[in-house]
């Protein structure tokens, strides 16, 4: 599996296809990239839990918060990471613990570890790194490209009508657009730099 | 499994659009109102928190106006861009988010002559200074870095004369200084130069001259290549600080690679307020859909034109860098390998006087201060675009007084080249 860059199908088969999200290192703080991500998806309806050993006791969003993934007690279809590159592993050896591991481990963007990965691939487990859910539902739907976002998609088909007001739907077909070449290649020499 | 990418041509057609989910509509509807209604009170709050994308109120984002930038975002190479209202509201917006009292901006001392007076005199009452450098000597460039240097900034087809700019050699220059290289694209247009491709971490362009290219309406755009690190020290607070304006979120660490057209969006456009007319944004929208076809009948007019100056005997030098053994033609195959674009100057034998008459004869080129339109244009930029600089400074910037500057239109070149021969007969 090629982590470089993913086809948009792969992408919004994921998204359409889970239906419960455990956030690893969610947080409550209301300006925090994580808190963003965690509100729109649970607008968008996905079943969301979050987990952060720092702040069990408390809720985000109405949702009480987990010290970890063994402390869910359901099955989970998707863990998304919101941790850097170094504490990817432990989650991942943790999820591939758990009496049924996730169908999808997805890596919050900026963080990659290629070692995890194929540890998950080799369960079966389909991955995602160094990408936002939160931006890859609005590229995919269309959403961003309100705010002037390159989405890297076209499309000649009629997306379906919008069924809540501003919130635009992800079932929309589409083709590849405009690349963002020199941003990637940015990206990767930090990361190599890193 | 990669998915194959579209051509240059089909972007120009189909980026950012697709058919209205409601209606069906297939060309790009004009959003004429002023704000959208939110759905619930959490999504207002959502919205004016930046949590979710949506419309708020059109001097913050319109959708019609957001077609318009996916658009020119996706012909450029870049992650996202920001339509204002001009070329030169789009300078400003973009040097609001990087510049601080007691700030620099180095830039190409060949520049429009409206930047040039916006550079020297505008930005000087918000505390902005500027130094300029020789874009054809890249070593005046390394000289003029200081500590206080936030940007560079040049065109990469460069007013008036047409010059081509060594965009690779002055992007290195910005990378070892740490600050991030402004590509004014205005006369090129991504058909002919991406500049992003070459080192640019951010793209202005007026939209007004070739990609609108009608000569019909005013507007100005910002792409962000995606490419800059704005949190590596703390030389840019708007992008890496905590905003008091949006409860201290920080731009670059919730926005990622599009960041920076964020910043210029609810920092800059929403707080300075140039706003485009969505009626604006949907003429220029319909002009890029032509821009391949008509970028290639400029280039191809203006370089039948300037071989037909280059060999009349009142005519003293022409300046077009498609013509073989000009100054910048190694630069023009390097980067405009498909053109040299429609904006040249040429100077007569008779000075001044010849480029006054030789303006009051034409009858088809019209005189006026504008590029990039349907029409040739013509003007003398020493009396007018380049008036307020001193006869050394108008020289220095390729506007000696003897020269007059073309705007190649795409009408058939045969009537042009007639026009220019009984207007220097006259």
């Amino acid at each position: 599996m090629n982590h470089d860059s993913y086809d948009d199908n792969y992408i919004r088969g994921i998204l359409n296809g889970v239906k419960s999200i455990a956030m690893v290192g969610a947080s409550p703080v209301n300006v925090r990239p994580s808190y963003f991500a965690f509100k729109y998806l649970a607008q968008r309806g996905y079943d969301m839990i979050p987990v952060n050993p720092g702040h069990v006791g408390k809720e985000l969003l109405g949702k009480p918060f987990v010290a970890s993934l063994s402390d869910i007690g359901r099955p989970v279809d998707m863990i998304d990471i919101f941790r850097n590159s170094s504490h990817i592993m432990p989650v991942v050896e943790e999820a591939l613990r758990l009496p049924q591991p996730p169908k999808v481990i997805w890596m919050q963007l900026g963080a990659r570890d290629d070692a995890a990965a194929e540890k998950a691939e080799a369960a079966g487990i389909k991955v995602v790194m160094n990408r936002c859910p939160k931006i890859e539902y609005g590229r995919l739907s269309s959403e961003i490209s309100w705010m002037g976002v390159n989405s890297r998609t076209l499309s000649s088909k009629r997306a379906p009508i919008p069924v809540q007001g501003q919130r635009l739907s992800l079932n929309r077909m589409s083709v590849g657009g405009g690349n963002t070449a020199a941003s990637d290649r940015a990206a990767k020499n930090k990361s190599e730099l890193s | 499994m990669t998915e194959r990418l579209p051509g240059f041509s089909t972007l120009a057609v189909h980026a950012g659009a697709q058919p209205d989910p409601t209606t069906g509509a297939r060309a790009t509807p004009i959003y004429q109102t002023t704000s959208f209604v939110f759905n619930d009170a959490d999504h207002a709050a959502s919205l004016f928190g930046l949590q979710a994308f949506g419309n708020i109120y059109t001097r913050i984002g319109n959708p019609t106006n957001a077609v318009l930038e996916e658009r020119v975002a996706a012909l450029e190479g870049g992650t996202a861009a920001l339509a204002v209202a001009s070329g030169h509201a789009a300078q400003v917006v973009v040097l609001q988010q990087l510049m601080m009292p007691g700030d620099e901006v180095l830039a190409a001392r060949k520049l429009y002559g409206g930047s040039i007076n916006q550079f020297t005199h505008a930005f000087k009452s918000f505390g902005w200074n500027v130094a300029w450098a020789d874009p054809d000597d890249v070593s005046s460039f390394e000289r003029a870095v200081t500590p206080h240097t936030k940007a560079i900034f040049i065109e990469s087809i460069a007013n008036p004369a047409g010059s081509i700019t060594d965009i690779e050699a002055i992007a290195a220059v910005a990378r070892k200084a740490g600050v991030p290289l402004i590509v004014d694209n205005t006369l090129a247009t991504p058909y002919l130069i991406r500049p992003i491709d070459h080192g640019a971490d951010i793209v202005v362009h007026s939209l007004t001259k070739f990609l609108g290219g009608h000569g019909n309406s005013l507007g100005g755009i910002i792409v962000d290549a995606g490419t800059f690190d704005w949190s590596k020290d703390n030389k840019y607070p708007m992008l890496s600080e905590p905003r008091p304006e949006y409860h201290g979120i920080r731009i670059q660490e919730t926005f990622g690679n599009f960041a920076f057209a964020i910043a210029c969006r609810v920092l800059g456009l929403r707080d300075l307020g140039p706003a485009l007319s969505p009626f604006n944004a949907f003429m220029i929208l319909t002009g890029i859909e032509t821009l391949p076809l008509r970028m290639q009948r400029h280039c191809e007019n203006a370089k039948a034109v300037a071989e037909f100056l280059a060999g009349h005997p009142a005519v003293a030098a022409v300046n077009y860098s498609g013509l073989p053994g000009d100054k910048y033609n190694q630069l023009a195959r390097k980067y405009a390998p498909k053109g040299a674009g429609a904006v040249f100057t040429f100077s007569l034998k008779g000075g001044y006087d010849a480029g006054v008459n030789l303006v009051s004869n034409l009858k088809l080129f019209s005189h006026l201060a504008n590029v990039g339109d349907t029409r040739s244009l013509v003007i003398h930029p020493a009396s007018t675009t380049h008036s307020q600089l001193d006869d050394a400074a108008k020289v220095k910037s390729g506007a000696a007084p003897d020269v007059v500057r073309l705007s190649i239109g795409i009408e058939d070149k045969e009537d042009l080249i007639a026009d220019l021969e009984q207007a220097l007969s006259a």
